[in-house]
């Protein structure tokens, strides 16, 4: 069981909901993914179209808890009145905290997320704080009072997988019991079974789900390379080694020369 | 009266938060809003007055990653 704050989940798959080709798409993903945490965001809403209210009883109706984000905020006051909304509307203490610093990469200012995670901190929330690799960051969330770490792989949809392994190895290795989840830029379930190998504890998929030609099927495959993924760094993986060594014993072999 | 809500002006009659959205069709909507950029909790739209000009975000659950 990953434990997220007060709360245990068995899915160590994330799921964000956006992107989709259709609304049946997006549940049928959900489904597939067996995931418990689904990610959702605050958008005006037209009187007219009420187009907020018929995705939020499709959520509903799914027996997934769901995560807010403050995606597209750039400052800590737009992050923390979007997060005070977001406790409202969802009633959930959960916030998944970003604060856009760098649009081309939409990189973290993670001198704002600081702040605004300490804010939020102080005000009973649970933070969840989209973040870089760097350790010192981690250091002062952690201090800010957050239970939970999210750095990123690569830069929110560009599927190019874990881009920083060796920084990404040393944030696990120096918060040994840090639940960490990497957000943001996984493409392929390779890329997702490699992150749990390495010891983080979940992976947040979107983008390569819903942009896949089948989501579902795809959620099902990144369900599956997860559920390896965690297998394997509970069975503890070899060492690699620069060299060969044979695997057939050479004690015994025949003389045939 | 003549607000901005959601980025577009609206005119309206009521003058407080709460009576603005029931008269725009938000009545039974989940929705959060802000006046002017600070949040108003539901309890308190009633109390939230209006004036020419303020702006209002009204906000839904939406798709998000």
């Amino acid at each position: 069981m990953l434990r997220l704050y007060d709360t245990e989940i068995r899915s160590r798959l994330l799921l964000g909901t956006s992107r989709y080709p259709s609304p049946a798409l997006l549940t049928q993903a959900i489904q597939a993914a067996r995931c418990e945490v689904v990610t959702v965001s605050l958008r005006r809403e037209s009187s007219g179209e009420r187009a907020g209210q018929g995705f939020w009883s499709i959520i509903r109706s799914l027996p997934v808890r769901v995560l807010p984000n403050t995606a597209g905020c750039h400052s800590v006051k737009e992050a923390v009145t979007t997060a005070h909304m977001a406790r409202e509307v969802f009633n959930t203490s959960w916030i998944k905290l970003e604060v856009i610093g760098e649009d081309d990469t939409l990189q973290p200012d993670v001198f704002g997320l600081v702040e605004a995670a300490r804010i939020l901190i102080g005000e009973g929330f649970q933070v969840f704080p989209y973040m870089t690799e760097d350790l010192v960051v981690a250091e002062r969330l952690l201090a800010a009072g957050c239970r939970v770490l999210m750095p990123w792989g690569a830069p929110i949809g560009s599927g190019r997988g874990l881009n920083n392994l060796f920084g990404l190895a040393a944030l696990r290795a120096h918060f040994p019991d840090v639940p960490l989840v990497i957000d943001a830029g996984i493409g392929v379930p390779s890329h997702a079974a490699q992150a749990l190998e390495m010891g983080f504890d979940a992976v947040l998929i979107n983008t390569a789900v819903a942009e896949a030609r089948h989501p579902a099927q795809m959620a099902g495959a990144f369900a599956q390379a997860v559920e390896a993924g965690w297998t394997a760094r509970q069975a503890g993986p070899m060492t690699p080694r620069d060299m060969a060594t044979p695997s057939t014993p050479v004690i015994g072999q025949a003389f045939l020369r | 009266m003549r607000i901005l809500v959601n980025g577009d002006w609206r005119e309206t009659a009521g003058s407080d938060l709460a009576s603005v959205l029931r008269e725009l069709g938000y009545a039974d909507a989940v929705v959060a809003t802000a006046l002017n950029g600070e949040f108003v909790a539901v309890a308190a739209r009633a109390r939230a007055h209006l004036t020419e000009g303020d702006r209002v975000e009204v906000l839904a659950p939406m798709q998000g990653g």
